[in-house]
């Protein structure tokens, strides 16, 4: 919790674009008829975006009469949410994470440097390009220390690659998002350890169209299951993945098509057993059976 | 170990196509209407036997959350997905969103029909501002491919709509959160009554975290059995575990509930820095769960019940882990001002609370304190644990406990080096 307040500078109004005008309708139809006020946020965002990505005061009265919202409850969100910045930031706001994974990671270093190449915090540098601030956790935590700089997120730095960032930024040359090092996302930084085989599906996507199960049940039948385990290749493992799919009787399987077969095929990880063991044939000897013996 | 065929995020290092072909290719919307037509106690029940509990960090049985929603209610009905993620160590939900979005979709319609809602607002938090962009294009991806929207394909009406937040780790928690989505402060609610009964806008409305929702179709594919299969009774199933500080290569990974926490951190994240012995901590879940001293960590199981043995807790499996180099003072300080920060500021334990731990902290880093001083701080957060309207008050008050517990002669130490200082003369 901290005090939030205005800019003493305000600009004399504001108001959407036309553009912008249009999206805060289409963004109020997301809601509840009645329930306009939800989209404060989106609307103040925007406005924000609007406005070289601070928010002044005309625009917190200007989309309270949009949602027809009182001034005060709109004043409490943009003194309550923290990335909506009441004063004039710099062309690059640099949003530096300072909780402690960062932290355990260097990001005391990196403030080192913003106080160094920008000034001190929350101070704009003369030419208007850059502003800074300590935030709280960015989310970026494997990735630490992390700074956020206006919409992109930059990761993995050192006090020397943030510096070259900055003045990268600064000089108009183009920066990269994300890992400041050669590193894939979140994987470890010498290579994923996971993963590192196909990811095709634990099962295959039926051809299109055949979404089509075999007869399935809640329950056995006069709460009674077969012993599926008779049928040689189907294990405990395999029975309790059977039932759980919702086949507890041995006429169940008898009666699969090939279109079912390659279905419950899909859910099983050793493909192809269905046919390879028999299932069906066994099945149907033990209806035979079963039919014989009543 | 976790072998990849179980493995859930295929994509979790974004190697592969986060679109709707991609997606497809991993599994995704495969079936879904034949899993929709086994009917809506038939996917709860499957998502209560897979033992899958809330991966937001509360670890609430998620199939027993869903039985809560009412089954005949003239009021509309909605899921509420939980993207805010801020929980400091936490960074496993967005990877989800950037890579796999559509896991997160499928999730949310299997879930929504599931306790009868035709509605589904996913809360993201402000910062993430390119997921929100790459979610938002995956959401119209499916509503173009008709999977989503009125009239889909799946024969469940059912709308995605995409809102976020601007900055407050307390819209997080559940009842703040719907608040901030009618366009409140994130100041959260009294509970009872729930969500379930008085959600957002007072519907029956269900809250969950976005990994909880994003394995749901592969435990519908696969089978409850499978998921209950790994891990063990009651802490089941796979879970994404963010390993950050000391470590020599750290990263997110999806591994097997209750693996080991070092072979979790020797297999995966290279290892401690200076090696196992140069252990001095771990944080195992977030910031809100105290720490776990390295004498504690030799045999400790990374799962829900191992953990609160040693009175800390899984929270998100954010791993956050400190090596001798750290001064555990200013670490847990820290994390005391992140509280402090981040309070509402609705109820005194906390709005003062919060500050006043910090402070104390804050001299207790230079030493500048007394030694009635540390007994003084706990009893204070004791006094906030259980007495505020949500659980940020106890998120703040356990690190407090932990240090307190397990490091109180580092403090001790500090403050008889601040008293024997030399002063200047006269």
């Amino acid at each position: 919790m901290a005090v939030r307040r205005l800019d003493p500078n305000q600009p004399k109004e504001f108001a959407f674009t036309p553009e912008n005008l249009r999206w805060a309708q289409t963004v109020i139809g997301r809601y509840p008829p009645g329930k306009q006020a939800a989209a404060v946020l989106p609307l103040l965002w925007r406005a924000q975006e609007q406005h070289n990505f601070w928010l002044p005061e005309p625009a917190i009265r200007y989309v309270a009469d949009i949602l027809d919202m009182p001034y005060i409850r709109v004043y409490e969100i943009a003194t309550f949410y923290t990335m909506f910045n009441l004063s004039p930031v710099g062309r690059y706001h640099v949003q530096l994470c300072g909780t402690t994974p960062c932290m355990l990671r260097g990001s005391e270093d990196l403030k080192r440097v913003c106080r160094t190449m920008i000034g001190e915090e929350g101070q704009v540098t003369a030419d208007g390009t850059f502003s800074w601030v300590e935030v709280e956790c960015l989310g970026a935590c494997v990735n630490a220390p992390a700074v956020q700089i206006n919409a992109d997120y930059f990761e993995d730095l050192s006090p020397d690659s943030f510096t070259l960032l900055l003045a990268k930024l600064r000089e108009g040359v183009p920066v990269k998002p994300g890992p400041q090092v050669n590193r894939q996302f979140s994987a470890p930084a010498s290579g994923p350890k996971t993963l590192t085989g196909e990811t095709t599906p634990h099962f295959e996507p039926r051809a299109k169209g055949s979404d089509h199960a075999p007869r399935l049940l809640d329950e056995p039948e006069d709460g009674k299951a077969d012993d599926l385990k008779v049928i040689a290749g189907i294990g405990p493992e395999i029975e309790k993945l059977l039932n759980s799919l919702g086949v507890y009787h041995f006429r169940q399987i008898a009666d699969w098509t090939a279109e079912d077969v390659a279905w419950v095929d899909s859910r099983l990880s050793f493909k192809g057993r269905i046919d390879r063991e028999k299932w069906i044939e066994q099945a149907r000897a033990l209806v035979s059976k079963e039919k014989l013996s009543v | 170990m976790l072998a990849d065929h179980d493995r859930i995020f295929k994509n979790l290092y974004g190697f592969h196509d986060w679109r709707l072909p991609g997606a497809r290719a991993r599994g995704a919307w495969d079936g879904t209407k034949a899993l929709l037509a086994k009917g809506h106690d038939w996917i709860i029940e499957e998502v209560k036997a897979s033992g899958l509990r809330g991966r937001g960090g509360a670890g609430f049985p998620t199939g027993l959350k869903w039985s809560f929603m009412p089954k005949n209610d003239p009021r509309p009905s909605y899921l509420v997905v939980n993207a805010d993620e801020s929980e400091p160590g936490t960074c496993k939900d967005r990877e989800i969103m950037r890579h796999d979005p559509h896991l997160l979709l499928e999730g949310s319609l299997l879930a929504g029909f599931a306790m009868r809602a035709h509605t589904c607002y996913i809360y993201i938090r402000g910062e993430y501002i390119r997921e929100r962009e790459r979610l938002q294009k995956a959401i119209d991806e499916a509503y173009e491919a008709r999977l989503l929207g009125k009239n889909n394909i799946h024969g469940w009406d059912f709308d995605i709509y995409l809102h976020h937040g601007a900055g407050a780790y307390i819209c997080g928690e559940e009842t703040a959160l719907l608040e901030s989505l009618e366009g409140k402060k994130g100041q959260p609610r009294l509970k009872p009554p729930f969500p379930a009964n008085a959600g957002l806008w007072g519907a029956p409305t269900t809250v969950n975290n976005v990994e909880s929702i994003a394995v749901v179709p592969d435990i519908l594919r696969r089978g409850a059995a499978w998921f209950a299969g790994l891990g063990r009774p009651n802490n089941t199933g796979t879970k994404l575990f963010c390993i950050s500080g000391h470590v020599n290569e750290p990263c997110n990974v999806e591994e097997e509930m209750g693996i080991p926490l070092r072979e979790l951190i020797e297999r995966h994240a290279g290892g401690v820095r200076g090696g196992w012995d140069n252990l001095l901590a771990v944080i195992p879940g977030g910031s809100s769960v105290p720490c776990v001293p390295a004498s504690q960590c030799q045999n400790l199981l990374m799962d829900f019940d191992s953990l609160r043995e040693v009175q800390s807790g899984l929270g998100t499996a954010a791993v956050i882990v400190m090596d001798k180099s750290t001064d555990i003072v200013k670490a847990i300080a820290r994390i005391a001002y992140f509280y402090k920060h981040e309070s509402c500021g609705q109820c005194t334990p906390c709005r003062e609370g919060t500050g006043w731990m910090w402070r104390v902290l804050e001299r207790m880093v230079e030493g500048r304190a007394t030694m009635a001083e540390i007994d003084m701080l706990y009893d204070v957060s004791k006094q906030i644990e259980g007495h505020t309207i949500c659980a940020l008050g106890d998120a703040a008050a356990w690190p407090v406990q932990g240090l307190i517990r397990h490091f109180r002669h580092v403090i001790e130490q500090r403050i008889e080096r601040y008293a024997a200082r030399p002063v200047a003369a006269e």
